[in-house]
């Protein structure tokens, strides 16, 4: 994985854009980002915290940074796919050009490509909601072609599907694309033509569908997890999830991208901090 | 047992011939500022940080996170909750146990550029003596912290919750070691400055506090289980894996302050203060009230560098002051 710069860092943020249901955040990164920059890999993900303004929300809240997957890197500029659905990812929502963001990263394990599948399986991308982030970062990454399935609860989140090239669609309201889950497209996809690996990320029930249907027809899968977690580097033991062999895993650092077979279940995560 | 002088020695930061330093139970510390036991785990951050880490560690001696006799898996997740300007943790105490510690954990953390305080918790004083035993048997570490929020497996109270008990349970481990031996006190209690001094009869070295406040989260109402005839109210609610949790962070430093001054006038041997340190001026307060030495936990977790930016800001005026 990519070292991190110790310390958070003041960052200045260059734009917020809307992207139907969704934002797109985006801070100019040199020390990650760019020809000098510490060069995440796809899946990494930084801890993030307005400079001005954080706390003082709803209930007073939020006062721990935030974790996002690194959606993409372009040029020296960094981005997130944000989704307000609590006082902190209100607060990043509501950020402007000139505003000033608070920066851990990169951290984390992100998926590991290639070594591990030197047969060249095809790729397949599979994301849901706001989770299709570090997709994006990851279909700009990899030199193959790649097959993007996503996954969105309407129409006004499905235009995040934007972010990616070529993906095809599923949502829960039937507005767009296939009408149903993106479990769905993935079991077709693997029915179709099962030389494949799998990249995921999204809400866990998505993953825990894209757990099984991998698991039962031997398809190697990496799962891209989310937990509540305080510091993103390993020291709080917050974001822990349960390992199939016993014990726990540390999303933060021992993730936030696992080998499927490393699970016995993906469980309704505890839910981030929002 | 020495005479102890009932007068405080005043905790100085300052120049000692070309460098400033502090003394700490023996120790010469390079500033006033450590961790909270478990708040930084300092393996984990190498992995993250790589050398940058050793080059601006933040802290002048390094706590480790609690370690028990046996390997721990800690609790069921959810272990976190944000409140405000605040955090409930109910983590656990996961660690691998002493024996594993010791051969796996400690050669790492000899490599750190500080010295070493190992933190231990035990349900008996028979318990204890184990940990203490083995912990002063290596050279690796330099002082040992017992954590005393733990059930007396005997009474079922807190260790650290009633000062007779604290001064008993010290008296029987306090001859296992000669290291420095600091009590982390516990805040759940009618009286912290009364266990404060019976932890000093019972022969500690150092005090420090607070530890977290016990606290507890409700699940947010659309989670919560239907409360049935069958299920207990509690679990319908609850949100912590572990039920409860220990609050910690800005919410709580109104609090530390208060407790730490009610122990530095109770007791002669110095005191470590922490609670909600976010800031240099936060430090200073708890330095101001007596407290030898100042550790950063949850601010770490925002920030890995605050304590060293913290450390940074003291030497400065330290310095100053010549």
């Amino acid at each position: 994985m990519s070292e991190a710069p110790f310390g958070r860092r003041l960052l200045e943020v260059t734009g917020n854009d809307e992207l139907g249901a969704y934002r797109v955040l985006r801070v100019l990164d040199p020390q990650m980002c760019g020809p000098r920059g510490a060069t995440p890999e796809p899946g990494q993900f930084a801890m993030i915290a307005a400079a001005e303004h954080w706390g003082g929300g709803e209930q007073q809240r939020p006062y721990l940074p935030r974790a996002f997957s690194i959606a993409r890197l372009a040029g020296e500029e960094c981005h997130f796919l944000l989704e307000d659905v609590g006082p902190g990812t209100r607060r990043l929502c509501e950020l402007r050009a000139g505003d000033r963001l608070w920066v851990l990263g990169p951290l984390g394990r992100g998926f590991q490509l290639g070594g591990r599948e030197p047969d060249q399986r095809r790729a397949l991308l599979v994301g849901g909601g706001v989770g299709i982030a570090p997709l994006a970062i990851l279909q700009d990454t990899l030199d193959r072609d790649t097959t993007v399935l996503l996954g969105f609860r309407d129409r006004a989140r499905a235009a995040g599907a934007a972010l990616l090239r070529d993906a095809h669609v599923a949502s829960d309201d039937g507005s767009v694309g296939h009408h149903g889950l993106v479990t769905e497209l993935l079991a077709a996809e693997l029915e179709r033509d099962p030389h494949a690996v799998v990249y995921a990320c999204g809400p866990a029930a998505m993953l825990e569908g894209v757990r099984a249907i991998c698991e039962q027809r031997a398809t190697p899968a990496q799962l891209a997890l989310e937990a509540g977690m305080a510091c993103g580097f390993g020291a709080c033991f917050g974001c822990v999830v349960a390992r199939r062999d016993g014990g726990y895993l540390r999303v933060c650092v021992d993730g936030p991208v696992v080998d499927a077979a490393e699970l016995e279940h993906v469980d309704a995560h505890a839910g981030a901090p929002a | 047992m020495r005479m102890r002088e009932r007068r405080r020695e005043p905790a100085i930061y300052a120049k000692r011939g070309d460098s400033v330093s502090i003394e700490f139970c023996g120790l010469t510390l390079a500033h006033p500022i450590i961790n909270g036991s478990g708040t930084f785990d300092a393996i984990a951050a190498q992995r993250v940080f790589g050398a940058q880490l050793h080059e601006r560690f933040p802290f002048a001696a390094y706590v480790s996170k609690t370690i028990t006799l046996e390997p721990r898996a800690g609790n069921p997740p959810p272990r976190l909750w944000e409140t405000p300007a605040g955090l409930i943790n109910s983590i656990g105490l996961p660690n691998k146990g002493l024996e594993r510690y010791l051969a796996e954990d400690l050669p790492a953390l000899a490599e750190l550029p500080v010295p070493l305080i190992t933190n231990v918790m035990g349900a008996s004083a028979e318990e204890l003596s184990i940990l203490l035993d083995a912990c002063d048997a290596r050279a690796e570490i330099a002082a040992i912290e017992l954590n005393v929020s733990c059930p007396n497996v005997k009474t079922g109270l807190d260790i650290g919750a009633d000062p007779v008990q604290l001064e008993e349970v010290m008296r029987a481990v306090r001859p296992c070691t000669g290291k420095p031996l600091i009590v982390k006190l516990t805040p759940n209690t009618a009286d912290v400055g009364a266990c404060a001094l019976g932890a000093e009869r019972g022969g500690a070295d150092a005090l420090s506090l607070i530890n977290t406040l016990r606290a507890t989260a409700l699940a947010p109402r659309a989670r919560r289980a239907p409360v049935g005839d069958s299920a207990p109210r509690d679990a319908a609610a609850a949100w912590l894996g572990g039920g409860t949790g220990g609050l910690s962070g800005p919410a709580i430093r109104a609090v530390a302050l208060a407790q730490v001054a009610a122990v530095a006038t109770r007791v002669t041997i110095p005191v470590i203060g922490m609670g909600g340190v976010q800031s240099v001026s936060h430090a200073q307060d708890l330095l101001d009230l007596g407290a030898t030495l100042v550790a950063v936990g949850t601010e770490s977790f925002r920030d890995p560098a605050a304590a060293a930016r913290i450390a940074e800001g003291l030497h400065e005026m330290a310095t100053r002051r010549g």
